[in-house]
Formats: C-alpha cells, structure tokens, sequence
C-alpha cells in the first residue's frame, strides 16, 4: 500500500512538472519577439517537459512489478514496457535538441536578423554580410 | 476510476489546449522556419499524448510503440525541412510570396 502511494506521488510530481515546463514553452513561442528567442523556449522546455511527462508514467508501471526480498517476479511484459518508455525519453533527449539546432543553423543561413536593441551592436553583422 | 487516471486525462486535456499558442504561431509566424518549429513541437506533443492515451486504454505496450515511430517521423521531418531550407535560401517576403535568393 505504502509502495502505491509512494510511486502514485513521485509520478503525478513528475507529470505535473512537466506540464508547467509545456506551459512555459508555449507561452515562449507565442510571446518572444525574435526567431531565435522563440526556438530557445521551444527547444528547451519542450524537451524536458517530454522527458518529466514520459519518466511519470514509466514510474507509474512499476506498480505492476512486486519487489520482495527473494528477488523480482514480475511478468517480463512490463519491464519490456518500462524499457520502451525510457527509449522514448533518451530518443526525445538526443533528437529534439538535434533537430532545433539544424532549424536554427537554416535560420542563419537564410539570413533571419536577431531582434536587437537600439544601442547594441551585432558583433555577426559581418558574418551575415558574408552571406 | 482512480486519481492518476484522471490526472491522465486532465493531462492530455491541458496538451491539447497547449497546442493553440504553437498553432497560432504556425499561422501568424513571420518566417518559414518558425512554423517548421511550431509544428514540430506540436509533434513533440503528440508523441506524449499518445502515451497517455495508451495509459487510458490499458495497452501501453502498444501505443509506446506508436510513440516511438511518431517521434522518429517528427524528428526525421524536421532535420529533412531544415536542410532544405538550408540549401534552397528561400524567403517570404511581406506579399507571401517565395522568393529564391541568387
């Protein structure tokens, strides 16, 4: 019973910081004034909050498994499940920092100016003069 | 039903409302490259609802699986957008229209 409610806590714990983190991403990329202000807030919450929401319910699976002092019996068909449930966590953690720097380096190229204020200089003014 | 199942559903809920903000950006973005980013966060997204989903139905085992592959397509869509906007140099200008830079 202890066992339950120790897991039921630490994954809703975990779920509920990863929808904060949604929250943040998304208000980033509707609120940032610039390219690349937005695809910072994309890329680094979206990231963690898929990461929190997917480890939540494969620590929700581990109460399918009972653990006792003779060692783990448990069907094998769960473990299996909690296995693909963090392959999905490692994928999203190498791929979509991958794939929002590729964005951001065709962002570059193409030639998007960073929003800047009045008084700052752009010291890549000439790297995109090159262009 | 028990709490964390609701908690689930609620969950899945607040993702689904989540994804109007990136929507709105996919219409409104000013360049081409900010709605490639809005859409693939909205895959992002749909890749962890569908894991919900699956805890709603009871066959995880399944809808993991669905995951994954929606994962490897949203990740493979995204690096094949991003290097043809690479290569091509196009750019919108304020008429909507595609220009191709020399």
């Amino acid at each position: 019973m202890i066992k339950e409610t120790v897991i039921t806590v630490l994954a809703s714990a975990s779920i509920l910081t990863g929808l904060v983190f949604f929250f943040g991403a998304a208000l980033g990329l509707a609120r940032f004034p610039d390219f690349y202000t937005r695809m910072h807030a994309a890329g680094k919450g979206d990231t963690l909050a898929s990461l929190l929401i997917i480890l939540g319910f494969a620590i929700y699976q581990l109460n399918h498994i009972t653990f006792s002092l003779a060692g783990l019996q448990t069907d094998w068909f769960t473990i299996l499940v909690i296995i693909k449930l963090l392959s999905i966590c490692a994928f999203i953690g190498i791929t979509s920092p991958t794939g929002t720097h590729a964005l951001m380096d065709a962002g570059w190229e193409d030639g998007i100016k960073p929003h800047l204020k009045s008084d700052d200089a752009n010291d890549l003014a000439k790297d995109i003069a090159r262009k | 039903m028990s709490l964390f199942d609701q908690l689930a559903i609620w969950t899945g809920f607040f993702l689904f409302l989540l994804m109007i903000p990136a929507l709105w950006r996919v219409i409104k973005g000013p360049t081409t490259i900010d709605r490639i980013v809005a859409i693939n966060i909205i895959g992002t997204k749909t890749a962890v609802l569908l894991v919900i989903i699956g805890h709603k139905y009871q066959k995880e085992a399944m809808f993991v699986d669905f995951a994954l592959a929606y994962a490897m397509l949203n990740f493979l869509g995204s690096l094949a957008a991003s290097r043809f906007m690479h290569k091509c140099q196009t750019k919108e200008d304020s008429s909507g229209e595609i220009t191709t830079k020399s």
